[in-house]
């Protein structure tokens, strides 16, 4: 029955979104009227050409902006409802749970702001996906989740989801340095037969329009992001991918080196926004 | 040599068939200007506005505006304006722009829509696949179609 209603709430945001009047860019995104999220902040002091970050959010229709405002008006929010139960149901040659080494999704509150983040015992730096996908294969004995299948993006949505409101606070010196760096080089790399760059579109353009779309600074702090266009979950690297393709250039793959070396750029560029996924967007 | 024949029995015959394209490899800049017709056949400026303002072709909608277009949904504002073009450039400096914009702006995001050379991971259109070896590269607009851009961003001036 919910599910079905947030169905069609999300079927008439999008028929509404079609000619919607764009964001108001002054707006404040509260969640269920108590978790305050910074959508708008001072630029952390690594980046060079920008003042100001902004959230998605700041960019999106007010019909779009307000089905973030309350869990049952967030579509995703269903995602997240499955995933707590995975979070507790053993698996594996194991039979293990995530709840019987990390106990309540509540308890892993601050994980998500960090992330991507080195791995000390591994050597590299890892999203949370490839962390997820580590307990689940060294630990329980399960299977590894695709990279931004829904099993995986539902359960991402779950630990972003506990640490709403907390500030996104990627490291960008130490170990992982020189995937940072990497990544911040794939931000400026421009790509393929339109020869364009994320800076591009997000650095030099947001705010203006591209046609139909209002271009944002393409932050990565509400990921992953409900998109009323697939009506699913959409992971941070499948937007990458997107986001490359329509520079007519081959794209990288979700996982790949490259892309986790961009999410952790990206990511560091939201440094100050709050943690806001799972957020909606069209 | 050649091509100044070729040039004059398309005059002839009237066919454009004949005519020699020019490759966008030998496209030839004099400053951000080209001044030689990459057809020899002149542009018609209504096949321009259809190539402007459709998205499976020049797509200069997406990041340009125009009065005189005014009519195509969803006006880019990601380049300026492009009302009065014509009176602020030449055909040749036209020309130029649409072939390739980086002479005129360095850096600029515009894309060169007549090159098909010096690309970063260049992917087959829209695919997001690698473009094959051993497939000829397209420009993202034939030669004619520049012409006819051109010809269409003539007619933007300001006295209409
Ligand atoms: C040709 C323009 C263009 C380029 C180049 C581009 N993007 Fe985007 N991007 C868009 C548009 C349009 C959207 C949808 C509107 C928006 O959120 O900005 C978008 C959305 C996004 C979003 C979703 C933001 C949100 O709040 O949901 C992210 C993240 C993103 N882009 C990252 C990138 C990265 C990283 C690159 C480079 C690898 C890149 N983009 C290159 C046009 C572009
Ligand atoms: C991705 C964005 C983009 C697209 C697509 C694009 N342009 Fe541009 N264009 C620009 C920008 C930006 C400028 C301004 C130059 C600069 O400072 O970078 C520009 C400048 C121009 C100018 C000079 C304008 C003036 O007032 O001096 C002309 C003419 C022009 N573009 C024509 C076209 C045509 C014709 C097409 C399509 C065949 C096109 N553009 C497609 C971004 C774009």
């Amino acid at each position: 029955m919910k599910a079905k209603l947030l169905q069609s709430i999300a079927a008439a945001a999008l028929a509404f979104g079609a000619g919607a009047a764009l964001a108001d860019e002054d707006a404040e995104l509260v969640i269920n009227g108590e978790i305050e999220i910074v959508t708008k902040t001072d630029a952390p002091a690594h980046m060079d050409g920008m003042s100001t970050i902004m959230s998605g959010w700041r960019f999106r229709d007010s019909t779009t902006q307000m089905m973030e405002m309350d869990d049952f008006d967030n579509p995703a929010m269903l995602a997240v409802e499955d995933a707590r139960e995975k979070w507790s149901t053993p698996v594996g040659s194991e039979d293990k749970s995530c709840a019987d080494c990390h106990g309540e999704p509540e308890d892993m509150a601050g994980v998500k702001p960090v992330y991507p983040k080195w791995n000390e015992d591994a050597g590299e730096v890892r999203t949370m996906q490839m962390q997820m996908n580590d307990c689940r294969e060294n630990r329980m004995g399960a299977e590894p989740w695709k990279y931004d299948a829904a099993d995986a993006l539902a359960m991402e949505a779950l630990l972003s989801s506990v640490s709403r409101g907390m500030p996104v606070d990627v490291a960008i010196d130490g170990p992982g340095q020189s995937t940072w760096e990497q990544g911040k080089e794939l931000y400026y790399a421009r790509t393929g037969q339109l020869d364009l760059s994320c800076a591009s579109c997000h650095e030099e353009n947001y705010g203006n329009m591209i046609r139909a779309d209002h271009l944002s600074q393409g932050q990565i702090n509400g990921f992953p992001t409900y998109r009323l266009k697939n009506t699913k979950l959409n992971g941070v690297h499948s937007r990458f991918k997107g986001c490359v393709r329509d520079t007519r250039a081959e794209t990288y793959s979700p996982g790949s080196p490259e892309f986790v070396a961009l999410e952790m750029y990206v990511a560091s560029r939201g440094n100050g926004l709050s943690v806001e996924g799972p957020a909606v967007r069209n | 040599m050649k091509r100044m024949i070729a040039l004059a029995t398309a005059c002839l015959t009237g066919s454009v068939a004949m005519a020699e394209v020019v490759p966008p490899s030998e496209v030839t800049f004099d400053g951000y200007a080209v001044e030689q017709s990459l057809t020899g056949t002149p542009g018609n400026p209504e096949e321009g506005r259809k190539v402007m303002t459709t998205k499976s072709m020049g797509n200069c909608v997406s990041c340009h505006a125009a009065e005189d277009y005014a009519d195509v949904p969803f006006h880019g504002e990601v380049g300026p304006p492009l009302d009065g073009v014509g009176e602020r450039w030449s055909e040749a400096e036209l020309r130029g722009l649409v072939v390739n914009a980086k002479m005129a702006f360095e850096g600029t995001v515009m894309p060169a829509f007549y090159k098909t050379e010096g690309f970063n991971r260049l992917g087959d259109g829209f695919t997001g696949k690698a473009h094959p070896e051993d497939k000829p590269v397209e420009p993202l607009l034939t030669a004619q179609e520049v012409e006819d851009v051109v010809a269409y961003l003539k007619t933007l001036t300001y006295d209409e």
